[in-house]
């Protein structure tokens, strides 16, 4: 899920760190220069916040799944396989599917009528600063949760792949991915960062594919002996291969993993990174072409981990796995150096740390963008700010967010990571996604319900994760150290049960939208609904591209 | 993408030529011809069931996995079992519903947004 590993226990070092850092240093060579070479006309606001709208669908559906997986995913997943077999699968699931919900509601409508952020989409519907100041604070607190969860994953990666383990060492590290990103973000704006990004996911899947493929040369490229392989040397048996391991332990445990399957599937189409990829294509149709390019390569990506997962099950053995630092995070990597050798751990390593530079360069022009044209242009200046003016505070923002996310980054480390994941999930989609969903689709919502629902759905979401066990009051089963925010077991303020709050907080925003709506003394205005819903469904009047 | 055909409807043919960037009133007649009726139920006739089935089929797996672990339990073959089999099918059907959602949008809603689209623009080349 995470990476919720203690940093300190660095028993052994696989691989060599030289290499590992030779390697990562080509990728970051590589994108600087591509972010440098494709920065130069780089000044419209346009230009910096939507890359020109000059990507191709398949160009920014590359981008989109490589902001999508993120470090968290590459070793997370594969990893929760390897111990908890069948579960970890259970879990991946909806990270896949919730993508037919961005395509098919969301994507065309949402690039017809918008221009840079989520709040460009309420704005034409409703015309109220007050939707856009709810609509910049949600959105800039998922990719704050996001951001601090990936740079936190980079502290703990430190360690387990660069041999890195004072933590005086892993903090400069963790500064130095801060800056790397700061800078492709100040330079390269939307897109320096895209390129960045289908650099990153062409690597990742190319890694993963080989990976892969070679695991499976292993079995005799048979599915069914593989799994067999991995039960055998299990020491759950073939109890890995059904669900129930990990969320089938008790009532509160399975309702927290339909609360959690619940955020993920309505999430994604509320990731404001994610949405703000679709304003870097010329037009909605290859908005559409790009949201199922994603599909593609997501799908395919996940499909691959699953057999990493049973691989490292079965050639590392969770035994090993569980005590090397990192935890289950280090799957993928041992995996890569039972198959490869050095060389492919350094590989793995370096995309794995790729991984977190390019998902946090994109979480930071998202906030940057969203602070600057919602929160200054659009609220404190009413929409008449100098465009140049608007990109110089972004460009500040983008910094400030930058050295936010170091600080949190390096405080943060060693806290559990899936929580942030979690919680970002489940504000964006009960915080963002009912707003969305109603204003282009709903005749009769007013500002009101949106506000009700941007507010309900971000601060059920955030009370209920804080009195929840993430925060206090988790035992570990076996007497050890609890799992909790709070360690200290005799602090339990943990009234609400589940890890997730997506089961209250969704279904709660989209019936106080709803209720803010029908109680609502002042009806919709029809006239913007009609205009919303002409441009959502014919393009007319959209943002183009291909001119800058 | 030159194709002008006349609109059916007798108040958005009149309406249609003033509803420039801005012009509410003409979003208004343009939402209530025929051509754009069509296109919103086309839209809708395909997008609603789409959602519901996967998401309906989404929720189908997950319950069944939490709540009857038991049945996907059942071998199918090998070490192969109904679960693992469930896995493989939510992937192919979300796959197949994107890819035949983008052929059925770019033959049945793209040609019909175009020409809706070049009218409301007056004709004029994006």
């Amino acid at each position: 899920m995470g990476l919720t590993a203690t940093s300190t226990l660095a028993t052994e070092v696989v691989g060599t760190p030289a290499l590992n850092f030779t390697i990562f240093a080509v990728f970051v060579v590589v994108t600087l220069v591509i972010a440098v070479s494709v920065a130069r006309k780089n000044n419209s606001a346009t230009d910096y916040y939507a890359g020109g709208r000059t990507f191709t669908g398949l160009q920014n559906g590359v981008a989109t799944s490589g902001d999508y997986l993120s470090a968290a995913t590459f070793l997370g997943t594969p990893g929760i396989i390897a111990i908890y077999g069948y579960d970890g699968i259970l879990y991946s699931v909806g990270f896949i599917v919730g993508w037919l919900l961005v395509l098919l509601l969301v994507s065309e409508p949402f690039r017809n009528t918008g221009r840079y952020t989520m709040a460009d989409v309420l704005d034409l519907r409703l015309k109220a600063p007050s939707v856009r100041a709810a609509a910049a604070l949600s959105t800039l607190m998922v990719c704050l949760f996001y951001l601090l969860a990936q740079m936190a994953g980079a502290g703990v990666l430190v360690s387990l792949l660069l041999g890195v383990n004072s933590s005086v060492g892993q903090g400069a590290v963790v500064a130095v991915v801060g800056i790397l990103m700061i800078f492709y973000v100040l330079v390269g704006g939307m897109k320096g960062t895209t390129w960045v990004q289908i650099v990153k996911a062409t690597i990742l899947a190319a890694g993963t594919v080989v990976t892969t493929i070679w695991l499976l040369s292993r079995a005799g490229f048979s599915l069914p002996a593989l799994l067999h392989h991995a039960a055998a040397s299990s020491r759950s048996g073939t109890a890995v291969l059904s669900p129930g391991l990990e969320y089938g332990v008790n009532t509160v445990s399975k309702l927290d993993f339909i609360s959690l399957a619940l955020a993920l599937v309505l999430g994604t189409a509320g990731l404001p990174h994610v949405l703000m990829r679709l304003y870097t294509v010329p037009n909605a149709r290859e908005a559409r072409r790009s949201v199922t390019w994603t599909i593609w390569f997501v799908g395919l990506f996940y499909l691959c981990t699953f057999v990493l997962g049973f691989g490292a099950m079965w050639l590392v053995g969770d035994k090993r796995i569980l005590s090397a630092p990192g935890g289950s995070n280090s799957a993928v990597p041992l995996l890569a150096d039972k198959l490869g050798g050095t060389l492919l751990f350094g590989i793995m390593a370096a995309v794995a740390f790729a991984t977190i530079l390019a998902v946090v360069a994109g979480l930071t022009i998202t906030a940057s963008a969203s602070f600057a044209h919602d929160v200054y242009a659009g609220v404190l200046r009413h929409g008449e700010a100098e465009p140049a003016h608007e990109v110089r505070v972004a460009r500040i923002t983008g910094v400030v967010v930058g050295i936010v996310a170091v600080i949190g980054g390096i405080s943060a480390k060693g806290i559990n990571v899936a929580f942030l994941v979690g919680l970002a999930f489940a504000i964006a989609a009960a915080a963002n996604l009912p707003s969305i969903l109603y204003s282009l689709y709903w005749p009769r919502f007013t500002t009101r319900g949106a506000l009700w629902s941007i507010y309900g759905g971000l601060v059920s979401s955030v009370v209920l994760i804080i009195f929840s066990p993430v925060f206090s009051g988790q035992r570990k089963p076996l007497g050890g150290t609890s799992s909790s925010l709070i360690t200290d077991p005799h602090i339990n303020f943990a009234f609400f049960p589940l890890n997730n709050p997506g089961i209250v907080a969704i279904p709660l925003a989209f019936f106080l939208g709803w209720l803010g709506t029908v109680t609502d003394r002042q009806p919709a205005d029809s006239a913007r609904f009609a205009r919303m819903q002409v441009r959502a469904l014919t393009g007319v009047g959209a943002e183009r591209g291909g001119r800058s | 993408m030159t194709i002008f055909q006349p609109l059916r409807g007798s108040a958005s043919s009149k309406a249609a030529p003033q509803a420039g960037r801005g012009n509410a009133s003409g979003y208004e007649a343009v939402r209530a011809s025929r051509d754009f009726w069509t296109i919103r139920r086309r839209f809708g006739s395909f997008v609603g069931p789409a959602c519901m089935l996967f998401i309906v089929w989404y929720f189908l797996f997950v319950i069944i996995a939490v709540f009857a672990p038991g049945f996907m339990r059942v071998g199918v073959f090998g070490d192969v079992n109904i679960g693992l089999c469930f896995v493989v099918l939510q992937f192919a059907s979300t796959f197949a519903i994107a890819a035949s959602y983008r052929r059925w949008a770019r033959r049945r809603l793209d040609p019909l947004a175009d020409r809706l689209r070049h009218r409301l623009e007056g004709g004029q080349e994006q």
